[in-house]
Order: structure tokens, then C-alpha cells, then sequence
């Protein structure tokens, strides 16, 4: 087996754990020579060539699958799950680099005790977001004096463990100029001092209805559910940072579809990664067959830069370095006026330019340079 | 002074245009010389962008426009006008002032106005404004310390280094954005006004006018130093050149007029414009000179302000646009350069051809693959270019005797000097004396030419394949079904285009990396894209799977498809439809594979499997050529998955497999052709006891769903965990409904004929499936909208034959009957609304995934492999270190991965 060792340079990672795994033990070594042999040469046929343009190949493999798929938003994915974004919209979202998207995931998978279903519903409810108005029954508006009063759901509350003093602190700290007192199931807010407009202390009310109370902020629903053998809790709405800082949650596995915040979290290399995982994902669903290398290569012009960049005209296209390809893409008055305030200068180093100009183009047959002296 | 975006669009073509120029000169000069040898072109290395300054404008004009007039009474443009013939000409006949030569060979030349007084140039506006405001009003320094201004600059250079000259521009605007609150010049210590933009070229100085003459003097007093700081270089721009005090008028040629049919002329919309700038501007003038009321005057300014930034943008938000006087708006500099039909997509990143054609295709099982059936008349209009020489004379001749109007013939003789000649009847004699080793005959269309076929929308590198030429009789392109897949062609009437390669060297690119065979293999998931469609299927399903012939009809079959070699087909009489197929594998070929049918991942344990056979013949086994067992289907031929192919591939390389291709897919039809094949509505008839059974399935169902809704409003229905209580009872319903409907299809599959011709489609994999027969046999099913039963329509009901509140399956949507009994008319009607969601689908996905996919080959489209097998963009920023980690081309690769378990098993064995 160590003869495989020697191969490590000429095979790929992926080829030499893939031999190793697959040749037969007992096999002689003048055997295993052959195969590694065999192998190295099968390889050196399918490696690409150079001036081989990748970017095209791969936009082609995903732009050409785009049109095939649903656009339906929704989809199912059995009884107990979420509604997710599937489909082309998907992919557009993740391919946009939007930092909001129609529907923000969480899966969060959980320690030991718990993810074996130890509490997981009170845990779930802890996790989700709680405001104001969906502990209360009606919120009253005084005029006269001033005073709102917000009828409680005294059941809702002890089912997510609220208290009235917990309430109170929770909304005083938010809002300023009124004093709390709490009754028997009801809350009310007295303004300190000055008169305030109708319209201000309307306006408060409004703004005191979408008061967090607690619970992680952006997690809008929770649903705990049974994997394979465990027990995790799968969310609409996504704070990446806020739970993972919970202490029952498992820091490895839990994830987020929303491919900003694990840039912000664990950095681009996780964000690439979760691009190419999440766009995979929406392509093998739909029933269609494209190349992880094609994911790969857009994920990683996404991420190239450090930060990631949309495929818009605010994005990737903005930093090419040619003038020309960015004015062929959109707004081309907007790059060419710039250019022209800078002095820039276009080397004609990519497709688009020297197909306007009528010259060859530096990739594939068009790549190779013949030096030759020519007779004056 | 005075620049515009259009100068510096402009400015770089003419750099471009220069070279190019210079080019054509050296060519026509070595054309005389030794003629017709490989002509040398300059190449643009760069092209620098910056804006015109006045004294340029002047220098690269050739003429001065003085006059509004187009032409004098005899038609003739006047001088000093804007159609004068120092700018170029546009008719035939003339000749340019500038450059002495004829239409189409001048490519036109810039002139000039003087601007009575100075004009703010739209398109910069917002770079003036940061100016002035930025700027001390008195001594002209950027307000920015001189300690600072160090620290700035060294700042930007680094953001430039680092991030790009994007980068760059968003740092300008941090800096600037910070100065605009500054009151005091740090330098010579003047109070600074506020200044605003009334959009869109007026400048205000606390609530007084600024003119464009005052905002130019005070351009003209910052320091080239400074320029830096706003992001200009004052080598390609001074801020007064801004403000334009020249305006260079464009060549007659870019805006040529037009002759109608009455002989009036009909000019350009840029000569209107530009007309009505002359006009106004000679008004200024005299006012000016006669001293006329200053309140004249600014008016006479604001007009002429008007019309030249209309002349450069007609679509800014707060002018109404400049129009005809038919009332349509004017298409001036900017509208012809924006989207997809201005410029610069539609001319300059796009381009038209000749040597093309385009027309219906249709179907011919007969070609090859990689031929296309080319009708005679198309074939005697596109030519191809063969240069005589003195071994081909003879051959070249006998088309030029024949003519152009009778096939094979030729065209067009192109002298050594690059004349082309026409071949008529009357020209034939003397062109076949004239023609010696040199020229070139421009001969018709013939079998085995190369050209190039394509089907729009070209979404992937195979909808524009090589094929080779076969000349056919009839009005249509013919092309062989199974390429269809790759262009995604059908033959409702799709329209195809077929170019000529007319040189050497793209003939040999078309061939050695375009051609039907090359592109066997996808690039999206490295499996074959060219399969067995339909028929083919069809009929090798059939041969394979049941079929015994007499030797004859072997032979028979055989020789249709074009095999003579009968060495293969065993001695004997009667001859099963495996041995027929076997004749067309190579000798040495094994293969190990699974049919469609099969259900397993392995036989062992497979309930199929009875003795050492399974039962429903699904494992292919091929050996030594021969096919031992195993129904060839879809899985083994079709596109896609077709494995055996792949393997075919592999081992004998593209040539042969699209040869065998070929003939398997020939010998499906033929087969076809033999047994008789076709589809019929007793296809769908079922015994009584399956109707019966059906019914029984259904009513149940309903039944069923009925106890849900009762369970419902008795509110002892149990909600799944974060949904709603009326969610559940959809989800169960639906739940339930599905169900029902899969039942039916087991029922329907079960006792259906398995010789009907529908049922064989279905399972060869060749159209339709089990489901599709069972909507017409038994039950359509529920129809869904967006992953729910139909809720649209009326208050609280979807029809208004229904009762308020109906929650029963058929009142939202489901189709208990099959297509073959006829539909109740809601049923119908649920259908048609089915039926409509998924036309609007498809017509709002299309220009969504377009866009997307734009964006996607736009961004990526400079990434390539280099030489160190790095994946790089034009700037050689590495993106990949290694193409997908491995560098393994997917077309060249099985499905994505080197099959590392086949090399084991081949080499150990």
C-alpha cells in the first residue's frame, strides 16, 4: 500500500483516498503498480487544457439547467418541514448575493441530552423570537390620560415562561418616558410627565405591538424535529451569531442558509463552501445533473475577492479590470465617462473587448503566440 | 474645451480606428505586390480613454460648421454645414474633401461649432459639482489641509493597489463626502458658499445662479496637483474641460440620411439635433454682437443648454425629451449606445455574418449523425473559397464551366487583387480563360463540407456543433433525431442556421473541436448528451426484449441499416432479436449494466431474481460482444444515463460511437418499420374488475378525506407541530388524495395490456410513463397550485356550483376521472387552471434564467486554465489553484469522477 505514496504527486487527493479505499487487500504489489499506472494515465487524459475557458463552461452548465427549473417559490419537502425558497429564484437569491432573503433557515442541531429529545420543545420555544403582541390579547389606548394598556394572554406567557416582572423590566428598558405597572392580566404604560400628541403616544402603541421580549431576534418559528436518530430544531429565520453562542447547541453541525452571516461568522471559506452546498442542493432537487466543479468555480469568483460579491453589475462584473467588458455588461455611459475622468486604460486582456475590436481572443485556439520576424 | 462621453467613446475608436487604418494601408500595399499572400494586421494592445480637451477637438477636426443649411438647391451639401463633404460622404458619387476617397471608404471625419458660450456637459455633472463644492471659491485649492492632502493620496494609491480602481472611485467619494461641510479655505482662509445643483445643469451660489462661465473659471483654478484627489488625471482631464466651449460635431457617416421613395431625404436624428444646436448657437451670436438685453440672452443660453444635453442624453428625468414632430422621442448619443440594441451588445460584442443560412428543419433518420441535409438551393447560394493552383486547375474548372446556375457550380472568381467576379452566363467563357493559378473560384456547396449548425437560444457549447454537409433534394434542413437532445430542436417548425467556415484555419477548428463527435460527451455532468430518442428506443426495446426473426428477416433488418458483414449473425434459422443487436457490438466488448426495469441495487436478495435469472431481463450482460442477456432500454441508450455508450466511448473512441450510434438507432426505426408500432385508444381500455376496483379506490378515498373534515369541525383533528389546524387537515388531505391517485396507477399498470404500444413506450423509457397512462385510463388526480389544492375563486368556494365552505376534494380540485371517460365540466375547468399556472411559469422563467445566465457568462467569462494549470482571470488574479481541486475536465471525465473502480477491476482481471 505504501507504493500508493509515491503516486501522491502525480493524483489528486480525492483519486489516491479513492484507490485506497477501493483496491482489494492482498493485492500484489506489480498489481497495484499497474493500476496506479493505469490510473496516472487515465488522468493525464481528462485533465483540462490550458486556455480552456472554465468561466464559460460553467455558466453555460448552470445557466442552461435555469431554464428547466421550476419557479414555483414553495415546495414541500414532506409533511413536518418548512416552506423553503427552491428552484430558480433560489439560485438567483444565492448567485445575487442578497443579504436578505424570502426565507431565512436555521438547522440547529443540539448536544448530547437534548438532541436525544431532553426538553427540546421548551428549548425550541426559548430559541424562538417572542414580541409583545403575541403575548397580548388587545392593547387599549387611553387618550385622556395618556395610558396604554395591553391586555395579556396570561397563558401564552406561563406556556413561554414570561413573568410579569420579566415584562415589565423587558419593556421598560426599551422604552423611555413611560412607567409600568402591571395588574392582574393586564400591563399598563403611564406617561411620565409632559402631554404627549395623539399621534406620538398612537405611535408608540404601534411601536410597543413588535417589542422583543425575548427569545433569539429574527427567529420567527421554530419546529423541533426528529433526523435520522436525533433530535434537532429547524427555524424560519436565521441569527447565526446569537445561537451559537447558546450552550446547548452544537457548534459544529448547526448551519444557516443565509450565506452572509456564516461570511460574518466563520468567514468566506465557510461562506464558499455553504454556497456551493446550498446551490447544490437546489439543483439536485429539482432532478438535475451538473458537475460540483461548475458550483465550485462561480462559488469561488464570488468569494475571490475576500468578501462575498453578487454576480450583479454592483458585484463580480464591477471588478474587472477592462473597461470595455464592464461597459458590455450594463450601464456602459456610467464606466465609460469614469474612464474617461481617470485616464484609464484597457489592455484588452479578456473575451469581450478584442471581440469588438475584431481580434482574437486570448483563450483556447486563440492563446498561443507565434513570434516570427516579419520581411520589411 | 469641452468633452463629452461621446468624444471619449469616440476617442477610443479612433485610437482603434487609426491602427486598424494603418493596417489597411500596409495590406493593400503588399496586395500589389506579391499578391495574395497571408496579409499582416496591426493589433490594438490598449486603448486609453479620456475626454477631448478643446484645443484636441479642434486639431482632429476637419471642418468648422457654421450653418444650420443641409443642403443648396441642387442637392448639394453646403459648406460650413453639417453634411459638408470635409465630414465625409454618404453619397454615392462623391468624394471626401478630407481624404479623397469614396463612399464606403471614407470612414468620415470629426468637425467643429464654437459655442457662443460655455455649456455644461451633462454626463459630468455630478463630477463639476464635487468640484465647485469642494474646491475654495477663491483661490481654487481643495479645501484639505496641506498635511492631509500627503496623506490622501498615498491613501488612495494603496486602495488602488490593493482592491482595484473600483475600489478606488468609492474611496474619492468617502474623501470628498467629508468636505462638503467645510466652510473655511485651510489656505487662503476665504468663507465658503453653499453651493446646490438644481438638476439638471443649473449650479446655485446661495440661492444666485452660477453661470457655466463662472463655474469654468473656477474649474480652471484648481491645481493639477488636487485633480488627483477627485479621482482625475489631469494628464487626460482638466477640470475646465468639462464645461464645453467646443462641441465636435460627429461624421456625416455615423449619421447618415436616408432617400425615400419619393425622393425626399430623410434626415438622421443626430443631423436634427445637431441642427438645432447650429441654429441656436448663430442666434446667440448675433444677439451677443448686436447687444442685446441680457434677459435675451440667458434665455438664447438655456436653449442651447437644452438642446446639447438632449443631444447628449435624451432620457434625463427632469427635461422633456427632445422630439420629432411626429412627437417620437429623438434617439440621440447615449439611447444609441445603451442596451441590448445600442452599440455596444448590439454591434460591437455582437456581430452579423455571410456565408449563412437559415429555414425549417426536419427529421431524417437516413444522415449520419454528423451530417445536415442542406436543400440544393441553399447549397448553390453559399460557397466555399478554393484557391487555384496548378494541381487543382483542372478540378477548379469544371465549376466555373458549369456556372452558377447549374449545381455543382461557382459564383463568384476572385483575382489576385481581391476583385471579386461574378459568373453569369455570358461572363462563364471568359472567366474560365481568365483563371490561373492565384485566383480564387468561390465554388457551390458539396458533400463533406464542414459547416457549422446552431439552434438559438445557444445555451451550452453544443447548441452549435460542426456537421458535414450532404446535399439533398427538398426545401428543408435535415438532421439526424438523435442530435436533437443537444440543440433541444424539435420539428413543429423550429428554424436552424448553418454557417460556411470560409478559411483554413477555421475549418480546422470547426472540425477538430466542434464536430458532432467531439461533443458526444457533456461538459455540464460527463455523460453522453447524444442518445436513442423515441423510436429508437422503442424499437431496440422491442428487438431485444421479445423478438425471434427467420435468418431473412435478420438479414433484411441488417442490410437496411447498412451492414453487409453478416459474418457475425449466427448459423442458424431463426434468430432472436439479442443475437441481431449483437452483431453490432464489437468482439472484444464486455459490459455489465442494468436496465430500467430493474429495482435493486444488486441482484442478490433481489426478488426478481428466480433461479439465476431475472425476471424481468433487466441485467444486461454483454460479453465478448455478445449480448448474453439484459433489454436494451433507455437507461442503456438514451441521453443522459447511457452508460453502455459511455463505456463504448471510452474503449473505441468518438468516431465509432457515433457510428454505432447511428446504426441502433436506424435498427430501432427498422424494427419498427417491421412489427408495426403505434398508439390507440384501446390502449387504455381495462377489464370491469379494474374500473370496479378503481371506483372502489376512489370512493374510499373520498370517504376517508370525508372522516378528516369531519374530524376537523369536531376539532379533534391533531395539528402537526408549527402549523395551523385547517394546514393539517390540507396537508392530510392531500396526504390521503395522492395516495389514492398512486393506487389507481398500481391498478392501472397491473392489469393494463403489456403488449399495448402505450405501455412499451412507457417502459423503454422512450415517452410517457406509467402515471400519463393512468390520467387517461383511470383518474387524473388532484390538481395543485402552488403545493395546495386549488383555493382561488369565489368567496369561500372555487366554482359557484359548490356549496360555501366545501372542503370535499372535488370541490377544490380533485379530477376523479380519466382523460378517456371525459372530465366533469369543473374538472375541466380545474385542469385548464392547472394547465394556465404553468404556462405563465414557464413564460416568467424564461427571462429570468436568461438574465441570470447573462450575468453568470458576463462575469465569468475571462476565467481560463493557464499553462500552470491554474484557473486565472483577466487580470491573472488566481481564482483556482487547480481546475476543481482535481483539474479533471468533466467532459472528459465519467459523470464527473475518473472511475477509479473500473481501472481496478480491468487491470485485475
Amino acid at each position: 500500500m505504501n507504493m500508493i505514496d509515491q503516486y501522491e504527486d502525480k493524483l489528486p487527493k480525492s483519486i489516491i483516498a479513492k484507490l485506497r479505499e477501493n483496491i482489494p487487500k492482498g493485492t500484489s504489489d506489480s498489481k497495484i503498480k499497474q493500476i496506479l499506472e493505469n490510473t496516472v494515465k487515465e488522468y493525464n487524459e481528462a485533465r483540462v487544457e490550458a486556455g480552456e475557458c472554465v468561466g464559460v463552461i460553467s455558466a453555460e452548465s448552470i445557466g442552461e439547467p435555469g431554464t428547466q427549473m421550476t419557479l414555483n417559490t414553495f415546495h414541500f419537502a414532506g409533511v413536518a418541514e418548512m416552506n423553503v425558497t427552491m428552484g430558480l429564484p433560489r439560485i438567483i437569491e444565492i448567485l445575487d448575493g442578497r443579504e436578505n432573503l424570502q426565507t431565512p433557515m436555521m438547522e440547529i442541531y443540539l448536544k448530547k441530552p437534548y438532541s436525544e429529545g431532553k426538553n427540546i420543545r421548551d428549548l425550541a420555544l426559548s430559541i424562538k423570537e417572542t414580541t409583545l403582541k403575541e403575548i397580548a390579547f388587545e392593547f387599549l389606548l387611553n387618550m385622556a390620560q395618556g395610558v396604554i394598556e395591553i391586555k395579556l394572554n396570561s397563558e401564552k406567557m406561563k406556556e413561554l415562561g414570561i413573568t410579569d416582572v420579566f415584562l415589565s423590566k423587558a419593556i421598560s428598558s426599551q422604552i423611555k418616558g413611560y412607567s409600568t405597572r402591571t395588574t392582574k392580566d393586564s400591563l399598563i404604560l403611564m406617561s411620565k410627565g409632559k402631554e404627549e400628541s395623539l399621534n406620538e403616544i398612537y405611535r408608540n402603541k404601534e411601536k410597543i405591538k413588535d417589542m422583543y421580549i425575548k427569545g433569539v431576534k429574527g427567529i420567527s418559528q421554530v419546529l423541533p424535529v426528529k433526523r435520522l436518530d436525533e433530535y434537532i430544531i429547524i427555524t424560519a429565520g436565521s441569527n447565526l451569531v446569537e445561537i451559537l453562542q447558546l450552550p446547548e447547541v452544537d457548534k459544529e453541525r448547526t448551519i444557516t442558509n443565509n450565506i452572509f452571516e456564516i461570511a460574518n461568522v466563520l468567514g468566506v471559506e465557510a461562506a464558499r463552501q455553504a454556497i456551493i452546498n446550498e446551490v447544490f442542493k437546489v439543483i439536485e432537487s429539482q432532478g438535475l445533473n451538473v458537475d460540483m466543479r461548475h458550483i465550485m468555480l462561480v462559488a469561488d469568483i464570488i468569494c475571490s475577492s475576500g468578501l462575498v460579491k453578487g454576480i450583479t453589475r454592483y458585484g463580480v462584473v464591477s471588478e474587472k479590470s477592462s473597461v470595455l467588458a464592464r461597459a458590455s455588461f450594463e450601464t456602459p455611459i456610467k464606466h465609460i465617462i469614469n474612464a474617461a475622468l481617470v485616464g484609464e486604460v484597457d489592455y484588452l486582456n479578456s473575451v469581450v473587448e478584442n471581440v469588438m475590436l475584431n481580434q482574437p481572443i486570448p483563450a483556447g485556439t486563440g492563446l498561443p503566440n507565434l513570434v516570427t520576424k516579419v520581411k520589411k | 474645451m469641452a468633452e463629452e462621453k461621446k468624444e471619449t467613446k469616440e476617442a477610443e475608436k479612433e485610437e482603434a480606428v487609426e491602427e486598424k487604418e494603418a493596417g489597411k494601408k500596409e495590406k493593400a500595399e503588399e496586395e500589389r505586390i506579391e499578391a495574395g499572400e497571408q496579409k499582416i494586421y496591426k493589433q490594438v494592445k490598449s486603448i486609453v480613454f479620456s475626454v477631448f480637451s478643446p484645443k484636441m477637438i479642434k486639431k482632429m477636426a476637419s471642418a468648422k460648421i457654421v450653418t444650420p443649411e443641409l443642403y443648396d438647391k441642387e442637392g448639394y451639401p453646403v459648406d460650413g454645414g453639417l453634411m459638408d463633404i470635409r465630414l465625409g460622404v454618404i453619397d454615392p458619387g462623391l468624394k471626401c474633401k478630407t481624404c479623397g476617397s469614396k463612399l464606403k471608404e471614407c470612414i468620415g471625419h470629426f468637425g467643429y461649432i464654437e459655442l457662443a458660450r460655455p455649456i455644461i456637459h451633462i454626463n459630468f455633472v455630478s463630477i463639476i459639482s464635487n468640484l465647485i463644492r469642494c474646491t475654495c471659491r477663491e483661490c481654487g485649492r481643495i479645501l484639505i489641509p496641506k498635511d492631509k492632502i500627503k496623506k490622501c493620496n498615498l491613501e488612495l494609491d494603496r486602495v488602488e493597489k490593493e482592491r482595484g480602481i473600483e475600489e478606488r472611485r468609492d474611496k474619492v467619494k468617502d474623501i470628498i463626502s467629508n468636505l462638503k461641510t467645510i466652510n473655511k479655505c485651510p489656505y487662503c482662509k476665504a468663507r465658503q458658499q453653499k453651493i446646490t445643483l438644481d438638476k439638471p445643469t443649473t449650479f446655485f451660489e446661495n440661492e444666485k445662479r452660477l453661470s457655466p462661465i463662472e463655474v469654468r473659471s473656477r474649474l480652471e483654478r484648481i491645481p493639477d496637483e488636487d485633480c488627483f484627489l477627485f479621482g482625475l488625471n489631469p494628464e487626460h482631464v482638466r477640470p475646465e474641460w468639462l464645461v464645453l466651449t467646443i462641441l465636435p460635431i460627429p461624421p456625416v457617416t455615423i449619421r447618415p440620411s436616408i432617400t425615400l421613395e419619393s425622393g425626399e431625404r430623410s434626415e438622421d436624428d443626430l443631423t436634427h439635433k445637431l441642427g438645432d444646436i447650429v441654429r441656436i448657437n448663430q442666434r446667440l451670436f448675433e444677439n451677443i454682437n448686436a447687444g442685446a438685453p441680457e434677459i435675451i440672452i440667458e434665455d438664447l443660453w438655456d436653449l442651447l443648454q437644452y438642446h446639447i444635453t438632449t443631444f447628449f442624453d435624451n432620457n434625463i428625468a427632469q427635461l422633456p425629451p427632445a422630439r420629432h414632430r411626429s412627437g417620437q422621442p429623438l434617439k440621440t448619443i447615449t439611447e444609441r449606445i445603451k442596451s441590448k440594441e445600442g452599440r455596444i451588445r448590439h454591434n460591437l460584442a455582437g456581430k452579423r455574418t455571410n456565408f449563412s443560412a437559415r429555414t425549417v428543419i426536419s427529421p431524417d433518420p437516413m444522415l449520419d449523425l454528423n451530417e445536415v441535409g442542406v436543400p440544393k438551393v441553399i447549397a448553390m447560394k453559399l460557397t466555399i473559397p478554393e484557391r487555384v493552383n496548378e494541381w487543382n486547375i483542372n478540378y477548379l474548372k469544371k465549376f466555373v464551366e458549369k456556372g452558377s446556375t447549374k449545381y455543382p457550380g461557382a459564383n463568384y472568381i476572385i483575382r489576385p487583387d481581391g476583385k471579386k467576379k461574378k459568373i453569369t452566363e455570358e461572363t462563364k467563357e471568359a472567366s474560365l480563360e481568365e483563371i490561373q493559378p492565384g485566383y480564387i473560384v468561390e465554388r457551390h456547396l458539396m458533400d463533406g463540407d464542414l459547416a457549422l449548425f446552431n439552434r438559438q437560444p445557444s445555451l451550452h457549447r453544443m447548441s452549435m456543433m460542426c456537421h458535414r454537409v450532404r446535399v439533398l433534394p427538398a426545401l428543408t434542413l435535415r438532421l439526424n433525431p438523435a442530435v436533437c437532445h443537444p440543440y433541444n430542436a424539435d420539428f413543429d417548425g423550429d428554424e436552424m442556421n448553418l454557417h460556411i467556415p470560409q478559411t483554413e484555419e477555421s475549418r480546422a477548428e470547426a472540425e477538430i473541436l466542434m464536430e458532432v463527435q467531439t461533443q458526444l460527451i457533456s461538459p455540464r455532468y460527463g455523460l453522453s448528451v447524444i442518445g436513442c430518442v423515441q423510436d429508437a428506443i422503442s424499437g431496440n426495446y422491442l428487438l431485444t426484449k421479445e423478438l425471434n426473426l427467420t435468418r431473412n428477416e435478420a438479414v433484411d433488418l441488417l442490410a437496411a441499416i447498412g451492414i453487409d458483414d453478416f459474418s457475425k449473425l449466427p448459423r442458424k434459422e431463426n434468430i432472436s432479436g439479442k443475437e441481431v443487436i449483437s452483431v453490432l457490438i464489437p468482439e472484444d466488448f464486455n459490459f455489465t449494466g442494468r436496465a430500467r426495469s430493474c429495482i435493486a441495487d444488486s441482484c442478490k436478495g433481489c426478488e426478481n431474481w428466480v433461479g439465476d435469472k431475472c425476471k424481468n431481463d433487466s441485467r444486461v450482460i454483454i460479453k465478448e460482444g455478445k449480448l448474453i442477456s439484459g433489454i436494451m432500454d433507455r437507461a442503456l441508450l438514451g441521453e443522459g444515463s447511457g452508460l453502455l455508450l459511455r463505456n463504448i466511448h471510452k474503449k473505441y473512441g468518438k468516431k465509432f460511437t457515433i457510428d454505432i450510434l447511428g446504426k441502433l438507432f436506424r435498427l430501432g426505426i427498422e424494427v419498427l418499420l417491421k412489427v408495426g408500432f403505434t398508439t390507440a385508444i384501446s390502449d387504455t381500455d381495462l377489464p370491469e374488475e379494474a374500473k370496479a376496483e378503481i371506483k372502489e379506490t376512489l370512493n374510499k378515498a373520498e370517504k376517508e378525506v370525508d372522516e378528516l373534515i369531519n374530524l376537523y369541525y369536531n376539532n379533534k383533528l391533531e395539528a402537526f407541530p408549527g402549523k395551523t389546524l385547517r394546514e393539517t387537515l390540507e396537508l392530510k388531505i392531500l396526504e390521503v388524495l395522492n395516495k389514492a391517485r398512486n393506487t389507481t396507477g398500481a391498478l392501472v399498470a397491473q392489469h393494463s395490456d403489456l403488449k399495448s404500444h402505450t405501455k412499451i413506450m412507457a417502459d423503454s423509457g422512450a415517452r410517457g410513463n406509467l402515471l400519463n397512462l393512468a390520467q387517461m385510463a383511470a383518474c387524473v388526480g388532484q390538481q395543485a397550485m402552488r403545493g395546495k389544492r386549488i383555493e382561488k375563486g369565489y368567496r369561500e368556494r372555487t366554482l359557484s356550483s359548490f356549496k360555501k365552505g366545501d372542503l370535499s376534494p372535488e370541490a377544490h380540485g380533485f379530477i376523479r376521472n380519466g382523460f378517456k371517460s371525459g372530465l366533469e365540466p369543473w374538472e375541466f375547468f380545474f385542469g385548464s387552471m392547472t394547465g394556465r399556472d404553468s404556462l405563465m411559469d414557464t413564460a416568467l422563467r424564461t427571462p429570468k434564467s436568461g438574465y441570470l445566465y447573462r450575468r453568470l457568462a458576463n462575469a465569468m467569462q475571462d476565467l481560463k486554465v493557464e499553462y500552470d494549470n491554474t484557473v486565472r482571470d483577466a487580470s491573472k488574479r488566481i481564482i483556482q489553484f487547480s481546475y476543481g481541486e482535481d483539474g479533471v475536465d468533466v467532459s472528459k471525465s465519467e459523470n464527473g469522477i475518473i472511475n477509479v473502480k473500473r481501472i481496478i477491476k480491468s487491470t485485475l482481471s
